[in-house]
């Protein structure tokens, strides 16, 4: 019912529309760059083109590599979508498990679980990622992703872990105990449903900060390394340069931007069909 | 007070966990501290013996731990591998860094909070559509391209404010690098700021403060706003420790010598002591902020404060 209340509400939201279109094309050059982009990732570059600007034949110009910019950026979409999407339902999937056990069960098991969740609370994102990812210098994307989720489960555990002591007390939760429920059919299939929505939501308003983070810890030098291509990378190469050449800096940055704001104006929609009191 | 002295005990074990956790990780990197600083030359494994020693690199890692906290409970950071006491090489560092977390710290604060009042008094209205659409961008914007580009147009172009170093002292050399790294945290104030506003000008409070015949000014300002705030508090709280521990990419774009850029340097040259030092003062620092906040909110709200009791 909520479902379809919501779905109804979001049909006729423009914001919604514009923000799937925008990610649909960024997934479809995630899994299918050949289609996009003439040239594959570092595919015939020459270095007498290095950093020219845009011109007939090359629409975003040359980067430092004077490899063709539209290519390089359309294979940069991958390392972000990736990181951004995978990150951010692992880290659902345990903020899920854990809110439920420590929501549901309290005692010992809460006590444990919240603790955990205030130490990796702690860490700096920055400094912390960091620390990690020079102790392991040979990473890739999957390195990274789990970096990101390590750091990056804690709100979603909270959030969850509250909606989960919100919802247990409720008069339905009540009326399924005494028809005989188990404690885990009680969580999978009463309590789940109804306190999962505001994580879902935030999830979404997740993967964008996900992905500005990985950027950022590639614009640092400590993220993928050459000869992977990011967004992050070109943008980590086009600080050196960007007050001459400043499309190595706008482009990658443009794509960048759309991306991570197509998914929060999307889990701004969502949000506010789900839960309408807030508009 | 019991209250305080509860979440007390929940704060310590969470902080030597947490600093623990830092410690391991850092001392986990891999390279021996010892030959890296010899560099090319081969190390008499008797001098390497005396090194190991001298720095307790030999201990079980728990030990070290707990030799390296006695040390920070009395004010020593440690050395690093060269012989320079940490303490002295952050000195100069932290008041870069404190002054520019505060800058940013103080926009987010009167900048953010004015915009969501300003937008959430008139929902749905021009001002809002502006703020609302506003504040995503700049939420979706990484904080690093727009730096690069406050830098070029305010700073290179227009020559409104120094582009980089700390020449003019604060203000001056602090307010363009301060805004940027409040960018983020401004823009989530301001929409937080809204959405409590508008629920709280909607609750039955409001309608009865309004009915006994109060002035709109009285009412937002004494009723609603003072309620709307505490989620705002909460999150100002917390953020600004995020923001000493943020500067490190703002410092970089515009070349602050603070201590961003110091830990950064550390973690590429493998210098563990900088690096744990300065993340167990910035956790520290960030535990501290959590627990001012959760005590301030029973000043802010009698509720809360009678619920505890």
């Amino acid at each position: 019912m909520l479902a379809r209340d919501a779905w109804l509400e979001l049909r006729g939201r423009a914001v919604f529309w514009f923000s799937a279109a925008v990610l649909l094309v960024a997934v479809a050059m995630a899994a299918f760059p050949g289609l996009f982009a003439h040239l594959g990732p570092n595919e015939a570059c020459d270095l007498r083109m290095s950093k020219r600007g845009p011109a007939s034949g090359a629409l975003f110009g040359y980067d430092l590599q004077g490899c063709d910019y539209w290519s390089q950026v359309v294979h940069g979409t991958r390392a972000s979508i990736v990181v951004g999407v995978s990150v951010t339902v692992f880290a659902m999937l345990i903020s899920i498990l854990l809110g439920l056990v420590g929501g549901y069960y309290g005692g010992v098991a809460d006590a444990v679980i919240s603790r955990l969740t205030d130490v990796f609370f702690g860490i700096p994102f920055v400094l912390g990622a960091t620390v990690v990812l020079v102790a392991f210098p040979d990473h890739g994307i999957w390195a990274m992703t789990l970096v990101l989720v390590l750091l990056g489960w804690t709100t979603m555990t909270r959030l969850m872990r509250g909606q989960v002591i919100a919802v247990k007390d409720m008069d339905f939760v009540a009326a399924a105990r005494m028809l005989g429920a188990s404690d885990r059919r009680l969580m999978v299939r009463h309590i789940l449903p109804n306190s999962v929505a505001p994580v879902i939501v935030v999830a979404m308003l997740n993967v964008g900060n996900v992905i500005a983070g990985e950027a950022t810890l590639d614009y640092l030098g400590v993220g993928l390394q050459y000869p992977d291509v990011s967004w992050g990378l070109q943008l980590n190469i086009a600080q050196t340069f960007f007050a001459e050449h400043p499309h190595l800096l706008v482009f990658p940055a443009l794509f960048l931007t759309a991306t991570v704001l197509s998914f929060l104006m999307l889990g701004d929609v969502v949000r506010d069909a789900l839960d309408p009191r807030l508009r | 007070m019991r209250y305080a002295a509860q979440r007390l005990a929940q704060a310590i074990p969470v902080f030597f966990a947490t600093t623990f956790l830092i410690y391991a990780m850092v001392f986990a990197l891999p390279g021996d501290p010892i030959l890296a600083l010899a560099g090319d030359k081969p190390v008499p494994a008797q001098v390497l013996a005396v090194m190991r020693a001298r720095y307790h690199l030999d201990d079980p890692l728990l030990v070290q731990y707990g030799r390296y906290m006695l040390g920070v409970f009395q004010g020593d950071l440690g050395e690093t591998f060269t012989g320079q006491p940490v303490s002295e090489l952050l000195q100069d560092r932290w008041a870069v860094t404190a002054q520019l977390a505060l800058t940013a710290w103080v926009f987010e604060l009167v900048v953010g909070i004015g915009l969501g009042v300003l937008a959430g008094l008139r929902r749905g209205g021009a001002a809002d559509t502006a703020v609302l659409a506003g504040t995503t961008f700049v939420i979706a914007v990484p904080v690093f391209v727009v730096g690069y580009t406050a830098q070029i147009v305010l700073g290179l172009n227009l020559g409104l404010f120094p582009t980089a170093g700390t020449d003019e002292g604060w203000p001056g050399s602090y307010l363009l690098p301060g805004m940027v790294l409040g960018s983020f945290g401004l823009a989530y104030v301001a929409r937080l700021t809204r959405t409590s506003l508008v629920e709280n000008l909607r609750a039955d409070y409001v309608r009865t403060a309004t009915a006994k015949g109060l002035s709109r000014r009285r009412v937002v300002g004494l009723h609603a706003l003072r309620n709307s705030l505490i989620p705002v508090v909460t999150y100002l709280g917390v953020d600004f420790g995020n923001l000493m521990a943020g500067a490190v990419v703002t410092e970089g774009i515009f070349n602050l010598p603070g201590i961003g850029q110091q830990v950064f340097q550390s973690i590429q040259l493998q210098e563990g002591p900088v690096v744990v030092g300065v993340v167990t003062l910035l956790v520290m620092i960030f535990i501290l902020a959590n627990l001012a906040v959760d005590l301030l909110y029973g000043v802010l709200d009698p509720r809360i404060r009678r619920a505890r009791a």
